[in-house]
């Protein structure tokens, strides 16, 4: 056993995506299992190691975690990326959620019918620019901190980065209104950690493509 | 100013009821601010009082918490309901996501059109049997405790109890098959915050009536 995270999904974003992130600004190195067939998946069900039947999966520190929100929750706490008390965790977890219901619609994209898609991405453009990006935008104008809570990096900072970027992958100009989220974009893609899973070659994956979306029907469709 | 949490949301269970649920079982009073037409809506909207436009929000220590998630979490550590450690927060984090998950099928069947409720009402009994509740069953049989985590109420027990009742008013025999949580259901009832909860009076709310839907979504559409 190497003692290093491992992360059981599909080999592509989806919700194992921001755990991904996560661990590579913590500068923790992980393994990673992809699902490729459905046998491998019922086999996972019939081991009982998926605790509600469902991936992603992450095992860490003797536990086998399931539920992307509890997974990201213990790793923000194990690696101090989660404010220094209950005020800066309210705020962190207010920002992560809202981002995440952002990023609930990038992630359901692909998976939207043809006919659909020109609708479901102008109500990405649209909340991105009108609901999402002008609080963090706010956030940061009015503290003129380099993040967004307690002057400290935090996972609110790395969720933000990971929305900023997928949403520019399907609206290219969404930051020309928010000079704030520019810079900041600019100063946390810098940072280390960020820079090197930034680069070609780290575990980030690439965009979801058919050859992803029909993966995951494939194995999940019954 | 009260000094009690203020809730602002609609006069029904939605996405507010798990916190009231919380900050009973906690033992805090609260004050509730019911949202009737849109114009309340846009009201609070206008007001900069939402971060996300949207309700649930919660007055609380000065803040004004959104986001359903970040506002259980925040309570349940402040009423020392989450665990006492990472490891024990981890697995009540765990344990109330599926609940969650759970929560919100049950939640979305008054609101599913005619010709599709059947369909759902079996998805729905289908995932709390085979899915959710032999997950508790078996938590509660291996360790043979009272609660779910760390031999101590917390978050997960408040809100496995919410589900199983709300679950129980979709289908009285649901839990069935499930004598632990049957049991689980009884103890949790009788905790005296709970109890208290639980008695004609109180603020939980009653499930909403079809009738009552289309008022509910002129708030919000």
């Amino acid at each position: 056993m190497s003692g290093k995270p491992r992360l059981t999904y599909f080999n592509g974003r989806g919700r194992m995506e921001p755990v991904r992130w996560l661990l590579a600004v913590a500068d923790v190195e992980f393994e990673e299992v992809f699902l490729e067939t459905k046998e491998q998946y019922e086999k996972l069900i019939k081991d009982g190691v998926l605790m509600f039947q469902q991936v992603p999966l992450v095992e860490i520190d003797g536990m086998k975690m399931v539920q992307t929100r509890a997974i990201l929750s213990y790793i923000a706490g194990k690696y101090n990326l989660y404010g220094k008390d209950l005020k800066e965790r309210a705020l962190i977890d207010m920002y992560v959620e809202g981002i995440t219901d952002l990023m609930q619609m990038i992630l359901m994209f692909p998976f939207s019918p043809p006919e659909a898609k020109e609708k479901n991405l102008d109500s990405i453009k649209d909340r991105a620019t009108n609901r999402y990006f002008p609080v963090f935008e706010k956030v940061l104008k009015q503290h003129g901190q380099d993040f967004l809570v307690g002057n400290k990096f935090s996972w609110a900072d790395v969720q933000l980065i990971e929305a900023i970027l997928a949403v520019e992958e399907k609206v290219p100009a969404v930051l020309s209104g928010f000079p704030q989220l520019q810079a900041f974009k600019k100063r946390i893609s810098n940072m280390p950690t960020v820079k090197k899973f930034l680069q070609p070659g780290s575990a980030r994956k690439p965009p979801p493509d058919e050859r992803y979306t029909e993966n995951v029907l494939k194995v999940l469709m019954t | 100013m009260s000094g009690k949490p203020k809730l602002h949301y609609f006069n029904g269970r939605g996405r507010m009821e798990s916190i009231r649920w919380l900050l009973a079982a906690a033992g805090v009073e609260f004050e509730e601010c019911f949202l009737e037409t849109k114009d309340d809506l846009t009201k609070l909207q206008k007001d900069g009082s939402l971060l996300f436009q949207q309700v649930p929000m919660v007055e609380i220590d000065g803040m004004k918490m959104v986001q359903t998630r970040a506002i259980g979490n925040y309570i349940s550590a402040k009423y020392n309901l989450y665990g006492k450690d990472l490891k024990e927060r981890a697995l009540i984090d765990m344990y109330v996501e599926g609940i969650i998950d759970l929560n919100e099928l049950l939640m979305s069947h008054t609101f599913q059109p005619a010709d599709k409720k059947e369909q759902h009402f079996a998805t729905l009994v289908d995932k709390a049997t085979n899915r959710y509740f032999p997950v508790f069953e078996k938590v509660l049989k291996d360790h043979g405790q009272d609660f779910l985590v760390g031999n101590r109420f917390s978050r997960a027990d408040v809100q496995l109890l919410e589900t199983l009742l709300m679950a129980e008013e979709c289908k009285p025999d649901i839990l069935a098959k499930f004598p632990l949580l049957q049991s689980f259901k009884a103890r949790i009832s009788n905790v005296p915050t709970i109890k208290k909860f639980l008695q004609p009076g109180s603020q939980r709310k009653p499930p909403i009536q079809e009738k009552d839907i289309p008022r509910v979504m002129k708030i919000f559409h």
